[in-house]
Protein backbone atom coordinates (compact mmCIF):
# COMPACT_ATOMS: atom_id res chain seq x y z
CA UNK A 1 0.00 0.00 0.00
CA UNK A 2 1.19 3.35 -0.72
CA UNK A 3 1.78 5.77 1.96
CA UNK A 4 -1.07 8.36 2.81
CA UNK A 5 0.02 11.20 5.23
CA UNK A 6 0.72 14.04 2.48
CA UNK A 7 -2.24 16.45 3.98
CA UNK A 8 -4.20 17.27 1.40
CA UNK A 9 -7.90 18.69 2.22
CA UNK A 10 -8.59 20.15 5.60
CA UNK A 11 -12.13 20.56 6.54
CA UNK A 12 -11.63 22.95 9.18
CA UNK A 13 -14.73 22.96 12.11
CA UNK A 14 -17.47 24.40 9.30
CA UNK A 15 -21.29 25.07 10.48
CA UNK A 16 -23.48 25.33 8.18
CA UNK A 17 -26.61 27.67 8.92
CA UNK A 18 -29.25 28.22 6.58
CA UNK A 19 -31.58 30.90 6.40
CA UNK A 20 -35.52 29.73 6.32
CA UNK A 21 -38.72 31.69 6.28
CA UNK A 22 -38.91 30.01 9.73
CA UNK A 23 -35.76 31.28 11.01
CA UNK A 24 -32.27 30.24 10.77
CA UNK A 25 -31.60 26.58 10.25
CA UNK A 26 -28.39 24.84 11.52
CA UNK A 27 -27.23 22.04 9.44
CA UNK A 28 -24.12 21.46 10.42
CA UNK A 29 -22.37 21.96 13.23
CA UNK A 30 -18.62 22.24 13.76
CA UNK A 31 -17.84 19.35 11.21
CA UNK A 32 -13.83 18.83 11.32
CA UNK A 33 -12.08 16.61 8.82
CA UNK A 34 -8.39 16.33 7.73
CA UNK A 35 -8.39 14.12 3.92
CA UNK A 36 -4.70 13.10 2.85
CA UNK A 37 -3.70 12.94 -1.07
CA UNK A 38 -4.78 9.69 -2.78
CA UNK A 39 -7.07 9.15 0.41
CA UNK A 40 -11.06 7.32 -0.48
CA UNK A 41 -13.24 8.67 2.31
CA UNK A 42 -17.09 7.71 2.42
CA UNK A 43 -19.64 10.07 4.12
CA UNK A 44 -22.57 7.91 5.09
CA UNK A 45 -25.12 8.95 7.45
CA UNK A 46 -29.00 9.51 7.26
CA UNK A 47 -31.04 10.82 4.63
CA UNK A 48 -31.39 14.31 5.78
CA UNK A 49 -28.59 14.76 8.31
CA UNK A 50 -26.06 17.24 6.16
CA UNK A 51 -24.16 15.02 3.86
CA UNK A 52 -25.00 16.85 0.34
CA UNK A 53 -24.64 20.16 2.64
CA UNK A 54 -21.54 19.00 3.23
CA UNK A 55 -20.00 18.30 0.01
CA UNK A 56 -21.71 21.15 -1.42
CA UNK A 57 -19.15 23.43 1.10
CA UNK A 58 -16.30 21.43 -0.16
CA UNK A 59 -17.34 22.03 -3.45
CA UNK A 60 -17.78 25.79 -2.91
CA UNK A 61 -21.30 25.52 -4.11
CA UNK A 62 -21.89 26.91 -0.69
CA UNK A 63 -20.46 29.07 1.20
CA UNK A 64 -19.59 28.09 5.26
CA UNK A 65 -21.38 29.97 7.68
CA UNK A 66 -18.29 29.75 9.73
CA UNK A 67 -15.20 27.65 9.70
CA UNK A 68 -13.75 26.62 5.95
CA UNK A 69 -12.13 24.44 3.82
CA UNK A 70 -8.33 24.34 2.58
CA UNK A 71 -6.98 22.73 -0.54
CA UNK A 72 -3.50 22.01 -0.80
CA UNK A 73 -2.70 25.13 1.63
CA UNK A 74 -5.02 27.14 -0.05
CA UNK A 75 -8.69 28.31 1.10
CA UNK A 76 -11.54 27.62 -1.55
CA UNK A 77 -14.30 29.90 -1.50
CA UNK A 78 -15.82 29.57 -4.86
CA UNK A 79 -16.47 25.94 -7.36
CA UNK A 80 -13.88 25.12 -9.40
CA UNK A 81 -12.71 21.64 -11.57
CA UNK A 82 -9.75 21.23 -9.22
CA UNK A 83 -12.60 20.18 -7.03
CA UNK A 84 -15.14 18.28 -9.88
CA UNK A 85 -18.37 17.28 -9.01
CA UNK A 86 -20.38 13.65 -9.52
CA UNK A 87 -23.86 14.38 -9.38
CA UNK A 88 -26.62 12.32 -8.18
CA UNK A 89 -28.46 12.53 -11.49
CA UNK A 90 -25.71 12.51 -13.54
CA UNK A 91 -26.52 16.11 -14.83
CA UNK A 92 -25.48 15.28 -17.93
CA UNK A 93 -26.01 17.92 -20.84
CA UNK A 94 -29.41 16.88 -22.31
CA UNK A 95 -28.47 18.37 -25.82
CA UNK A 96 -24.75 17.11 -25.72
CA UNK A 97 -23.25 13.65 -26.87
CA UNK A 98 -21.28 12.17 -24.18
CA UNK A 99 -17.92 13.03 -25.66
CA UNK A 100 -19.39 16.63 -26.32
CA UNK A 101 -20.38 16.87 -22.60
CA UNK A 102 -16.69 15.37 -21.56
CA UNK A 103 -15.23 17.76 -24.12
CA UNK A 104 -17.03 20.94 -22.43
CA UNK A 105 -15.12 20.23 -19.50
CA UNK A 106 -11.91 18.93 -21.20
CA UNK A 107 -12.10 22.51 -23.53
CA UNK A 108 -12.64 24.63 -20.06
CA UNK A 109 -10.15 23.07 -17.76
CA UNK A 110 -6.88 22.09 -20.86
CA UNK A 111 -7.63 25.07 -23.65
CA UNK A 112 -4.19 26.26 -22.61
CA UNK A 113 -1.83 23.30 -21.89
CA UNK A 114 -3.18 20.79 -24.14
CA UNK A 115 -3.41 20.82 -28.31
CA UNK A 116 -6.66 19.98 -30.34
CA UNK A 117 -5.64 16.51 -30.67
CA UNK A 118 -4.19 15.87 -27.43
CA UNK A 119 -7.91 16.74 -26.03
CA UNK A 120 -9.40 14.36 -27.92
CA UNK A 121 -7.31 11.69 -26.85
CA UNK A 122 -7.84 12.95 -23.22
CA UNK A 123 -11.58 12.77 -24.09
CA UNK A 124 -11.27 9.11 -25.25
CA UNK A 125 -9.18 7.78 -22.85
CA UNK A 126 -11.35 9.14 -20.09
CA UNK A 127 -14.65 7.79 -21.90
CA UNK A 128 -12.46 4.59 -22.23
CA UNK A 129 -11.68 4.52 -18.46
CA UNK A 130 -14.87 3.79 -17.40
CA UNK A 131 -16.29 2.06 -20.44
CA UNK A 132 -18.18 3.84 -22.10
CA UNK A 133 -15.77 4.82 -25.56
CA UNK A 134 -18.48 2.64 -27.44
CA UNK A 135 -21.67 5.22 -26.84
CA UNK A 136 -19.60 8.52 -27.41
CA UNK A 137 -21.71 9.85 -29.75
CA UNK A 138 -24.82 8.98 -28.07
CA UNK A 139 -27.43 11.36 -26.34
CA UNK A 140 -27.66 10.79 -22.96
CA UNK A 141 -31.34 10.16 -23.13
CA UNK A 142 -30.41 7.14 -25.51
CA UNK A 143 -28.21 5.48 -23.12
CA UNK A 144 -29.00 3.47 -19.46
CA UNK A 145 -28.68 5.30 -16.09
CA UNK A 146 -25.82 3.06 -15.06
CA UNK A 147 -24.58 4.45 -18.27
CA UNK A 148 -24.93 8.16 -17.86
CA UNK A 149 -23.46 8.02 -14.31
CA UNK A 150 -20.23 6.69 -16.19
CA UNK A 151 -20.04 9.72 -18.48
CA UNK A 152 -20.84 12.01 -15.47
CA UNK A 153 -17.56 9.81 -13.88
CA UNK A 154 -15.66 10.34 -16.45
CA UNK A 155 -16.22 14.08 -16.94
CA UNK A 156 -15.21 14.54 -13.50
CA UNK A 157 -12.06 12.27 -14.09
CA UNK A 158 -10.94 14.27 -17.06
CA UNK A 159 -10.83 17.45 -15.09
CA UNK A 160 -7.83 15.75 -13.93
CA UNK A 161 -9.27 17.24 -10.09
CA UNK A 162 -7.13 17.29 -6.83
CA UNK A 163 -10.12 15.90 -4.84
CA UNK A 164 -13.05 14.00 -6.62
CA UNK A 165 -16.16 14.88 -4.81
CA UNK A 166 -19.32 12.50 -5.55
CA UNK A 167 -22.61 12.82 -4.13
CA UNK A 168 -24.25 9.20 -4.02
CA UNK A 169 -23.15 8.22 -7.43
CA UNK A 170 -25.00 5.31 -7.51
CA UNK A 171 -27.83 6.00 -5.48
CA UNK A 172 -30.53 5.73 -8.34
CA UNK A 173 -29.00 2.97 -9.76
CA UNK A 174 -30.66 -0.95 -9.37
CA UNK A 175 -28.49 -3.25 -7.34
CA UNK A 176 -26.56 -5.32 -10.15
CA UNK A 177 -25.78 -2.21 -11.69
CA UNK A 178 -24.41 -0.31 -8.68
CA UNK A 179 -22.40 -3.56 -8.43
CA UNK A 180 -20.73 -3.02 -11.69
CA UNK A 181 -19.78 0.31 -11.03
CA UNK A 182 -18.66 -0.13 -7.80
CA UNK A 183 -15.72 -2.45 -9.31
CA UNK A 184 -15.45 -0.33 -12.29
CA UNK A 185 -14.72 3.06 -9.84
CA UNK A 186 -12.22 0.62 -7.96
CA UNK A 187 -10.31 -0.81 -11.10
CA UNK A 188 -10.17 2.85 -11.47
CA UNK A 189 -8.74 4.00 -8.54
CA UNK A 190 -6.08 1.82 -8.15
CA UNK A 191 -5.14 3.58 -11.86
CA UNK A 192 -5.28 6.84 -10.58
CA UNK A 193 -4.88 6.90 -6.97
CA UNK A 194 -7.67 9.89 -6.52
CA UNK A 195 -8.25 11.76 -3.13
CA UNK A 196 -12.42 11.08 -3.11
CA UNK A 197 -15.18 11.95 -0.87
CA UNK A 198 -17.75 10.01 -1.84
CA UNK A 199 -21.83 9.98 -0.30
CA UNK A 200 -23.26 6.92 0.26
CA UNK A 201 -26.10 5.05 2.32
CA UNK A 202 -24.95 2.01 1.21
CA UNK A 203 -22.90 0.42 3.90
CA UNK A 204 -21.36 -2.43 1.50
CA UNK A 205 -20.63 0.26 -0.97
CA UNK A 206 -18.98 2.34 2.33
CA UNK A 207 -16.61 -0.80 3.34
CA UNK A 208 -15.88 -2.05 0.18
CA UNK A 209 -14.94 1.14 -1.76
CA UNK A 210 -13.02 3.60 1.74
CA UNK A 211 -10.22 3.66 3.33
CA UNK A 212 -11.78 5.91 6.39
CA UNK A 213 -15.37 5.57 6.52
CA UNK A 214 -16.70 9.30 8.18
CA UNK A 215 -20.33 8.38 9.98
CA UNK A 216 -22.62 11.42 10.89
CA UNK A 217 -24.59 11.89 13.30
CA UNK A 218 -28.34 13.21 12.35
CA UNK A 219 -29.18 16.62 11.97
CA UNK A 220 -30.08 19.52 13.25
CA UNK A 221 -26.83 20.56 13.88
CA UNK A 222 -25.14 17.62 12.33
CA UNK A 223 -21.41 16.43 12.46
CA UNK A 224 -19.17 13.81 12.89
CA UNK A 225 -19.57 11.03 14.81
CA UNK A 226 -17.28 8.28 14.33
CA UNK A 227 -13.97 7.64 12.19
CA UNK A 228 -13.65 4.57 10.66
CA UNK A 229 -10.15 2.95 9.16
CA UNK A 230 -10.72 0.52 7.17
CA UNK A 231 -7.98 -1.96 6.34
CA UNK A 232 -8.51 -4.19 3.88
CA UNK A 233 -5.75 -5.18 1.64
CA UNK A 234 -6.23 -4.04 -2.33
CA UNK A 235 -7.35 -4.81 -5.14
CA UNK A 236 -10.37 -6.12 -3.32
CA UNK A 237 -12.65 -8.70 -4.72
CA UNK A 238 -16.77 -8.41 -3.10
CA UNK A 239 -16.79 -12.21 -2.80
CA UNK A 240 -13.65 -12.92 -0.89
CA UNK A 241 -14.98 -10.14 1.30
CA UNK A 242 -17.99 -11.53 1.87
CA UNK A 243 -16.64 -14.27 3.87
CA UNK A 244 -14.04 -12.37 5.30
CA UNK A 245 -14.47 -11.56 9.24
CA UNK A 246 -12.39 -8.18 9.28
CA UNK A 247 -14.92 -7.09 6.29
CA UNK A 248 -17.93 -8.09 8.08
CA UNK A 249 -16.28 -6.57 11.44
CA UNK A 250 -16.28 -3.14 9.89
CA UNK A 251 -19.47 -3.99 8.66
CA UNK A 252 -21.32 -4.55 11.57
CA UNK A 253 -19.59 -1.25 13.27
CA UNK A 254 -21.23 1.35 10.31
CA UNK A 255 -24.02 -0.54 10.97
CA UNK A 256 -24.29 -0.79 14.60
CA UNK A 257 -23.48 3.44 14.55
CA UNK A 258 -26.21 3.56 11.93
CA UNK A 259 -28.97 1.83 13.52
CA UNK A 260 -28.08 1.65 17.44
CA UNK A 261 -26.65 5.08 18.20
CA UNK A 262 -28.36 7.37 15.46
CA UNK A 263 -31.21 5.51 14.96
CA UNK A 264 -34.16 7.59 13.44
CA UNK A 265 -36.94 7.89 15.55
CA UNK B 1 -78.85 -12.65 -20.41
CA UNK B 2 -79.60 -12.25 -24.34
CA UNK B 3 -77.74 -9.05 -24.72
CA UNK B 4 -74.42 -9.85 -22.20
CA UNK B 5 -73.86 -12.53 -24.24
CA UNK B 6 -73.95 -10.88 -27.75
CA UNK B 7 -71.92 -7.98 -26.03
CA UNK B 8 -69.29 -10.72 -25.03
CA UNK B 9 -69.56 -12.28 -28.63
CA UNK B 10 -68.73 -8.63 -30.33
CA UNK B 11 -65.91 -8.19 -27.57
CA UNK B 12 -64.44 -11.27 -28.62
CA UNK B 13 -64.93 -10.64 -32.46
CA UNK B 14 -62.99 -6.90 -32.33
CA UNK B 15 -60.35 -8.68 -30.24
CA UNK B 16 -59.78 -11.22 -33.26
CA UNK B 17 -59.97 -8.68 -36.02
CA UNK B 18 -57.33 -6.73 -34.03
CA UNK B 19 -55.34 -9.19 -33.15
CA UNK B 20 -55.21 -10.30 -37.20
CA UNK B 21 -54.68 -6.59 -38.78
CA UNK B 22 -50.82 -6.19 -38.89
CA UNK B 23 -50.07 -2.61 -36.69
CA UNK B 24 -49.58 -1.13 -40.44
CA UNK B 25 -53.30 -0.84 -41.41
CA UNK B 26 -54.51 -0.40 -37.47
CA UNK B 27 -52.14 2.84 -37.81
CA UNK B 28 -53.19 3.70 -41.51
CA UNK B 29 -57.24 2.94 -40.23
CA UNK B 30 -56.45 5.67 -37.07
CA UNK B 31 -54.05 8.49 -39.41
CA UNK B 32 -56.38 8.74 -42.28
CA UNK B 33 -59.47 6.82 -42.31
CA UNK B 34 -61.07 8.71 -39.19
CA UNK B 35 -60.19 11.75 -40.11
CA UNK B 36 -61.87 11.29 -43.35
CA UNK B 37 -64.47 10.12 -41.58
CA UNK B 38 -64.94 13.32 -39.77
CA UNK B 39 -64.44 15.74 -42.32
CA UNK B 40 -66.95 13.67 -44.32
CA UNK B 41 -69.36 14.61 -41.36
CA UNK B 42 -68.47 17.88 -41.54
CA UNK B 43 -69.06 18.50 -44.84
CA UNK B 44 -72.38 16.80 -44.40
CA UNK B 45 -73.45 19.06 -41.61
CA UNK B 46 -72.57 22.27 -43.64
CA UNK B 47 -74.27 21.15 -47.01
CA UNK B 48 -77.43 20.59 -44.75
CA UNK B 49 -76.56 23.59 -42.71
CA UNK B 50 -76.00 25.99 -45.93
CA UNK B 51 -79.03 25.13 -47.26
CA UNK B 52 -81.46 25.91 -44.98
CA UNK B 53 -79.30 29.47 -44.03
CA UNK B 54 -80.63 32.39 -46.51
CA UNK B 55 -79.00 35.87 -46.44
CA UNK B 56 -79.72 38.90 -48.42
CA UNK B 57 -76.88 37.94 -50.18
CA UNK B 58 -78.48 34.58 -51.08
CA UNK B 59 -78.17 31.23 -49.53
CA UNK B 60 -74.95 30.01 -47.37
CA UNK B 61 -72.56 28.60 -49.39
CA UNK B 62 -71.62 25.10 -49.31
CA UNK B 63 -68.77 22.95 -50.00
CA UNK B 64 -69.66 23.10 -53.90
CA UNK B 65 -69.73 26.89 -53.90
CA UNK B 66 -66.34 27.36 -52.68
CA UNK B 67 -64.72 24.36 -54.63
CA UNK B 68 -66.23 26.35 -57.62
CA UNK B 69 -64.66 29.66 -56.69
CA UNK B 70 -61.41 27.93 -55.76
CA UNK B 71 -61.26 27.54 -59.72
CA UNK B 72 -62.66 31.05 -60.26
CA UNK B 73 -59.99 33.23 -57.26
CA UNK B 74 -57.05 31.15 -59.38
CA UNK B 75 -58.36 31.79 -62.75
CA UNK B 76 -58.84 35.72 -61.82
CA UNK B 77 -55.04 35.24 -60.31
CA UNK B 78 -53.44 33.75 -64.20
CA UNK B 79 -55.71 35.87 -66.17
CA UNK B 80 -54.49 38.87 -64.04
CA UNK B 81 -50.69 37.98 -64.55
CA UNK B 82 -51.31 37.77 -68.68
CA UNK B 83 -52.85 41.23 -68.25
CA UNK B 84 -49.99 42.68 -66.14
CA UNK B 85 -47.73 40.73 -68.97
CA UNK B 86 -49.56 42.22 -71.71
CA UNK B 87 -49.25 45.72 -70.21
CA UNK B 88 -45.76 45.82 -69.88
CA UNK B 89 -45.16 44.51 -73.69
CA UNK B 90 -47.42 47.07 -74.80
CA UNK B 91 -45.43 49.82 -72.95
CA UNK B 92 -42.00 47.97 -73.92
CA UNK B 93 -43.50 48.31 -77.69
CA UNK B 94 -44.50 51.96 -77.46
CA UNK B 95 -41.21 53.06 -75.66
CA UNK B 96 -38.99 51.09 -78.36
CA UNK B 97 -41.09 53.12 -80.92
CA UNK B 98 -40.41 56.94 -79.46
CA UNK B 99 -36.98 55.83 -79.21
CA UNK B 100 -36.58 54.43 -82.83
CA UNK B 101 -38.54 57.82 -83.77
CA UNK B 102 -36.20 60.08 -81.47
CA UNK B 103 -32.81 58.63 -79.93
CA UNK B 104 -32.85 61.43 -77.24
CA UNK B 105 -36.50 60.24 -75.69
CA UNK B 106 -36.10 59.31 -72.42
CA UNK B 107 -38.24 56.36 -71.99
CA UNK B 108 -40.76 56.16 -69.17
CA UNK B 109 -41.68 53.20 -67.01
CA UNK B 110 -45.08 52.76 -65.37
CA UNK B 111 -45.60 49.82 -62.87
CA UNK B 112 -48.90 47.97 -63.43
CA UNK B 113 -51.82 48.78 -60.97
CA UNK B 114 -53.91 46.05 -61.36
CA UNK B 115 -56.33 45.15 -58.40
CA UNK B 116 -54.44 42.10 -56.33
CA UNK B 117 -56.07 39.02 -56.67
CA UNK B 118 -56.40 36.62 -54.11
CA UNK B 119 -53.04 34.60 -54.17
CA UNK B 120 -51.15 38.29 -54.13
CA UNK B 121 -53.13 38.44 -50.98
CA UNK B 122 -52.54 35.38 -49.26
CA UNK B 123 -48.71 36.27 -49.99
CA UNK B 124 -48.81 39.57 -48.80
CA UNK B 125 -50.25 38.44 -45.30
CA UNK B 126 -47.72 35.57 -45.29
CA UNK B 127 -45.01 37.78 -46.02
CA UNK B 128 -46.04 40.56 -43.26
CA UNK B 129 -46.83 37.68 -40.86
CA UNK B 130 -43.73 36.14 -41.04
CA UNK B 131 -41.90 39.63 -41.08
CA UNK B 132 -43.03 40.77 -37.81
CA UNK B 133 -43.14 36.96 -36.30
CA UNK B 134 -39.10 37.83 -36.90
CA UNK B 135 -38.76 40.93 -35.91
CA UNK B 136 -40.38 39.95 -32.42
CA UNK B 137 -38.11 37.17 -32.25
CA UNK B 138 -34.87 39.26 -32.53
CA UNK B 139 -36.10 42.10 -29.92
CA UNK B 140 -38.26 39.21 -27.25
CA UNK B 141 -35.91 36.25 -27.20
CA UNK B 142 -32.94 38.04 -25.36
CA UNK B 143 -35.17 39.89 -23.75
CA UNK B 144 -36.47 37.05 -22.45
CA UNK B 145 -33.15 35.85 -21.60
CA UNK B 146 -32.21 38.39 -19.99
CA UNK B 147 -34.83 38.94 -17.83
CA UNK B 148 -34.60 35.00 -16.79
CA UNK B 149 -31.40 35.68 -15.90
CA UNK B 150 -31.47 38.45 -13.44
CA UNK B 151 -34.58 38.50 -10.85
CA UNK B 152 -34.14 42.05 -10.44
CA UNK B 153 -34.75 42.73 -14.49
CA UNK B 154 -37.74 40.60 -13.92
CA UNK B 155 -39.29 42.40 -10.97
CA UNK B 156 -38.42 45.81 -12.36
CA UNK B 157 -40.38 44.71 -16.08
CA UNK B 158 -43.05 42.24 -15.00
CA UNK B 159 -45.38 44.53 -14.98
CA UNK B 160 -45.02 46.22 -17.55
CA UNK B 161 -45.23 42.87 -19.11
CA UNK B 162 -48.52 41.90 -17.43
CA UNK B 163 -50.05 45.28 -18.53
CA UNK B 164 -49.49 45.08 -21.87
CA UNK B 165 -49.62 41.12 -22.86
CA UNK B 166 -53.61 41.03 -22.62
CA UNK B 167 -54.33 44.42 -24.45
CA UNK B 168 -55.39 42.82 -28.14
CA UNK B 169 -52.81 44.66 -30.45
CA UNK B 170 -55.64 45.72 -32.63
CA UNK B 171 -56.09 48.72 -29.76
CA UNK B 172 -52.42 49.99 -30.69
CA UNK B 173 -53.40 49.96 -34.51
CA UNK B 174 -54.74 53.76 -34.36
CA UNK B 175 -51.59 54.20 -33.00
CA UNK B 176 -49.09 52.58 -34.47
CA UNK B 177 -50.92 53.73 -38.05
CA UNK B 178 -50.08 57.55 -36.39
CA UNK B 179 -46.97 57.44 -36.01
CA UNK B 180 -45.90 55.30 -39.05
CA UNK B 181 -47.15 57.94 -40.93
CA UNK B 182 -45.93 60.54 -39.06
CA UNK B 183 -42.08 58.63 -38.54
CA UNK B 184 -41.83 57.14 -41.94
CA UNK B 185 -41.64 59.46 -44.53
CA UNK B 186 -39.41 58.59 -47.06
CA UNK B 187 -39.70 59.81 -50.55
CA UNK B 188 -38.68 56.48 -52.08
CA UNK B 189 -39.88 54.22 -49.18
CA UNK B 190 -38.56 50.81 -49.41
CA UNK B 191 -41.84 49.14 -47.71
CA UNK B 192 -45.82 50.39 -48.32
CA UNK B 193 -46.80 51.97 -45.06
CA UNK B 194 -49.96 49.46 -44.80
CA UNK B 195 -46.61 46.55 -44.52
CA UNK B 196 -45.09 48.50 -42.12
CA UNK B 197 -48.25 49.17 -39.98
CA UNK B 198 -49.55 45.18 -39.97
CA UNK B 199 -46.07 44.00 -39.42
CA UNK B 200 -45.48 46.03 -36.43
CA UNK B 201 -49.08 44.91 -35.62
CA UNK B 202 -47.88 41.32 -35.80
CA UNK B 203 -44.63 42.10 -33.70
CA UNK B 204 -46.71 43.65 -30.79
CA UNK B 205 -48.80 40.88 -30.27
CA UNK B 206 -45.80 38.46 -30.58
CA UNK B 207 -43.48 39.79 -28.62
CA UNK B 208 -45.54 38.87 -25.22
CA UNK B 209 -45.62 35.23 -25.38
CA UNK B 210 -42.13 34.78 -26.49
CA UNK B 211 -40.81 37.25 -24.09
CA UNK B 212 -42.58 35.44 -21.07
CA UNK B 213 -41.94 31.72 -22.18
CA UNK B 214 -38.37 32.56 -22.93
CA UNK B 215 -37.58 33.86 -19.36
CA UNK B 216 -39.74 31.35 -17.83
CA UNK B 217 -36.98 28.89 -19.66
CA UNK B 218 -34.34 30.30 -18.33
CA UNK B 219 -35.13 30.75 -14.83
CA UNK B 220 -36.81 27.26 -14.52
CA UNK B 221 -32.48 26.17 -15.71
CA UNK B 222 -31.96 22.52 -14.26
CA UNK B 223 -29.95 23.90 -11.05
CA UNK B 224 -27.48 20.31 -11.52
CA UNK B 225 -26.80 22.42 -15.04
CA UNK B 226 -25.87 25.61 -13.12
CA UNK B 227 -23.87 23.65 -10.56
CA UNK B 228 -21.79 21.96 -13.26
CA UNK B 229 -21.31 25.48 -15.21
CA UNK B 230 -20.19 26.55 -11.64
CA UNK B 231 -17.62 23.64 -11.04
CA UNK B 232 -16.39 24.36 -14.52
CA UNK B 233 -16.41 27.88 -13.90
CA UNK B 234 -17.84 29.08 -17.28
CA UNK B 235 -17.54 32.52 -18.08
CA UNK B 236 -20.68 34.60 -18.05
CA UNK B 237 -20.51 34.51 -22.14
CA UNK B 238 -20.16 30.69 -22.54
CA UNK B 239 -22.51 29.80 -19.86
CA UNK B 240 -25.30 31.71 -21.82
CA UNK B 241 -24.12 29.70 -25.15
CA UNK B 242 -23.54 26.74 -23.61
CA UNK B 243 -25.81 25.95 -21.42
CA UNK B 244 -28.67 28.77 -20.72
CA UNK B 245 -29.68 29.04 -24.75
CA UNK B 246 -29.63 25.20 -25.70
CA UNK B 247 -31.26 23.98 -21.80
CA UNK B 248 -34.36 27.22 -22.83
CA UNK B 249 -35.03 25.80 -26.39
CA UNK B 250 -37.99 23.82 -25.75
CA UNK B 251 -39.69 26.93 -23.77
CA UNK B 252 -38.69 29.50 -26.51
CA UNK B 253 -40.06 27.38 -29.11
CA UNK B 254 -43.34 26.96 -26.93
CA UNK B 255 -43.84 30.58 -26.94
CA UNK B 256 -42.53 31.15 -30.50
CA UNK B 257 -45.89 28.69 -31.63
CA UNK B 258 -48.05 30.62 -29.54
CA UNK B 259 -47.14 33.81 -30.70
CA UNK B 260 -47.16 32.30 -34.35
CA UNK B 261 -51.11 31.19 -33.92
CA UNK B 262 -51.74 34.40 -32.47
CA UNK B 263 -50.14 36.37 -34.84
CA UNK B 264 -52.04 34.99 -37.51
CA UNK B 265 -55.43 35.65 -35.89
CA UNK B 266 -54.64 39.23 -35.64
CA UNK B 267 -53.10 40.06 -38.58
CA UNK B 268 -55.82 39.36 -41.03
CA UNK B 269 -58.06 41.19 -38.28
CA UNK B 270 -55.27 44.18 -38.43
CA UNK B 271 -56.00 43.71 -42.31
CA UNK B 272 -59.57 44.16 -42.17
CA UNK B 273 -59.77 47.03 -39.57
CA UNK B 274 -57.39 49.37 -41.35
CA UNK B 275 -57.68 48.08 -44.59
CA UNK B 276 -54.09 47.09 -45.00
CA UNK B 277 -53.51 44.60 -48.31
CA UNK B 278 -53.38 41.11 -47.37
CA UNK B 279 -56.18 38.58 -46.69
CA UNK B 280 -57.94 40.42 -44.16
CA UNK B 281 -59.11 43.13 -46.99
CA UNK B 282 -59.86 40.27 -49.54
CA UNK B 283 -62.39 39.29 -47.12
CA UNK B 284 -63.17 42.92 -46.21
CA UNK B 285 -63.78 44.27 -49.80
CA UNK B 286 -65.78 41.03 -51.02
CA UNK B 287 -68.25 41.95 -48.09
CA UNK B 288 -68.24 45.22 -49.20
CA UNK B 289 -69.05 44.40 -52.67
CA UNK B 290 -71.60 42.28 -51.91
CA UNK B 291 -72.28 40.02 -55.03
CA UNK B 292 -74.05 36.65 -54.66
CA UNK B 293 -70.74 35.52 -55.28
CA UNK B 294 -69.05 37.77 -52.09
CA UNK B 295 -70.30 34.94 -49.58
CA UNK B 296 -68.86 31.88 -51.24
CA UNK B 297 -65.62 33.85 -51.90
CA UNK B 298 -65.23 34.91 -48.09
CA UNK B 299 -66.33 31.49 -47.12
CA UNK B 300 -63.23 30.47 -49.45
CA UNK B 301 -60.95 32.54 -47.81
CA UNK B 302 -61.62 31.75 -44.17
CA UNK B 303 -60.75 27.78 -45.05
CA UNK B 304 -57.86 29.23 -46.73
CA UNK B 305 -57.01 31.45 -43.54
CA UNK B 306 -57.27 28.05 -41.42
CA UNK B 307 -55.25 25.70 -44.05
CA UNK B 308 -52.14 28.00 -43.68
CA UNK B 309 -52.47 28.92 -39.84
CA UNK B 310 -52.46 25.19 -39.29
CA UNK B 311 -49.62 24.47 -41.78
CA UNK B 312 -47.64 27.48 -40.04
CA UNK B 313 -47.64 26.00 -36.66
CA UNK B 314 -46.90 22.67 -38.56
CA UNK B 315 -43.65 24.10 -40.21
CA UNK B 316 -42.63 25.56 -36.15
CA UNK B 317 -43.67 21.85 -34.79
CA UNK B 318 -41.36 20.38 -37.60
CA UNK B 319 -38.85 23.16 -36.98
CA UNK B 320 -39.07 22.38 -32.35
CA UNK B 321 -38.60 18.55 -33.99
CA UNK B 322 -35.74 19.09 -35.38
CA UNK B 323 -33.80 21.80 -33.51
CA UNK B 324 -35.01 20.76 -29.86
CA UNK B 325 -33.00 18.50 -27.94
CA UNK B 326 -36.22 17.91 -25.99
CA UNK B 327 -37.49 14.73 -28.14
CA UNK B 328 -39.88 13.74 -24.87
CA UNK B 329 -41.74 17.17 -24.55
CA UNK B 330 -45.47 17.19 -25.70
CA UNK B 331 -45.41 18.33 -29.29
CA UNK B 332 -48.77 18.69 -30.90
N1 LIG C 1 -30.32 25.40 0.54
C1 LIG C 1 -30.88 24.98 1.70
N2 LIG C 1 -31.72 25.79 2.38
C2 LIG C 1 -32.30 25.37 3.52
N3 LIG C 1 -32.11 24.18 4.06
C3 LIG C 1 -31.30 23.31 3.43
C4 LIG C 1 -30.65 23.67 2.22
N4 LIG C 1 -29.90 22.62 1.80
C5 LIG C 1 -30.09 21.66 2.73
N5 LIG C 1 -30.91 22.07 3.72
C6 LIG C 1 -31.30 21.30 4.91
O1 LIG C 1 -30.15 20.81 5.50
C7 LIG C 1 -30.34 19.48 5.93
C8 LIG C 1 -29.29 18.58 5.34
O2 LIG C 1 -29.55 18.42 3.95
P1 LIG C 1 -28.63 17.54 3.00
O3 LIG C 1 -27.24 17.97 3.16
O4 LIG C 1 -29.19 17.62 1.64
O5 LIG C 1 -28.85 16.07 3.60
P2 LIG C 1 -28.33 14.67 3.02
O6 LIG C 1 -27.54 14.91 1.79
O7 LIG C 1 -27.54 14.06 4.13
O8 LIG C 1 -29.54 13.85 2.77
C9 LIG C 1 -31.74 19.08 5.58
O9 LIG C 1 -32.55 19.21 6.71
C10 LIG C 1 -32.13 20.09 4.54
O10 LIG C 1 -33.50 20.37 4.62
MG1 LIG D 1 -28.03 14.36 -0.24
Amino acid sequence: MTVKNELLLDISNIDMVFPTPKGDFTALKGVDLKINKGEFISLIGHSGCGKSTVLNVVAGLYQATSGGVILAGKEVNEPGPERAVVFQNHSLLPWLTTYQNVELAVKQVFAKTKSAAEMKDWIEYNLKLVHMDHAMHKRPDEISGGMKQRVGIARALAMQPEVLLMDEPFGALDALTRAHMQDSLMEIQDELNNTVIMITHDVDEAVLLSDRIVMMTNGPAATIGEILDVNLERPRSRLELAKDTQYNQYRSEVLTFLYEKQRKV
Amino acid sequence: MASLIARLITRKNESVIKAQLPPFIVNFFKAVTLPSIGILIFLLFWTVGANNIDTSLGKFPGPSQVMTQVGNLFNEHVESREKEAAFYERQENRNQARLAKDPMYKPKTRAYTGKETFIDQIITSLITVLSGFVVAAIVAIPLGIAIGLSKSLNTAINPIIQIFKPVSPLAWLPLVTMVVSAVYTSTDPMFAKSFIVSMITVTLCCIWPMVINTSVGVASLNSDWVNVSKVLRLSAFTHIQKIVLPASVPAIFTGMRLSLGIAWMVLIAAEMLAQNPGLGKFVWDEFQNGSSESLSRIMTAVIVIGLIGFLLDRTMMQLQRILSWDKNSEVR
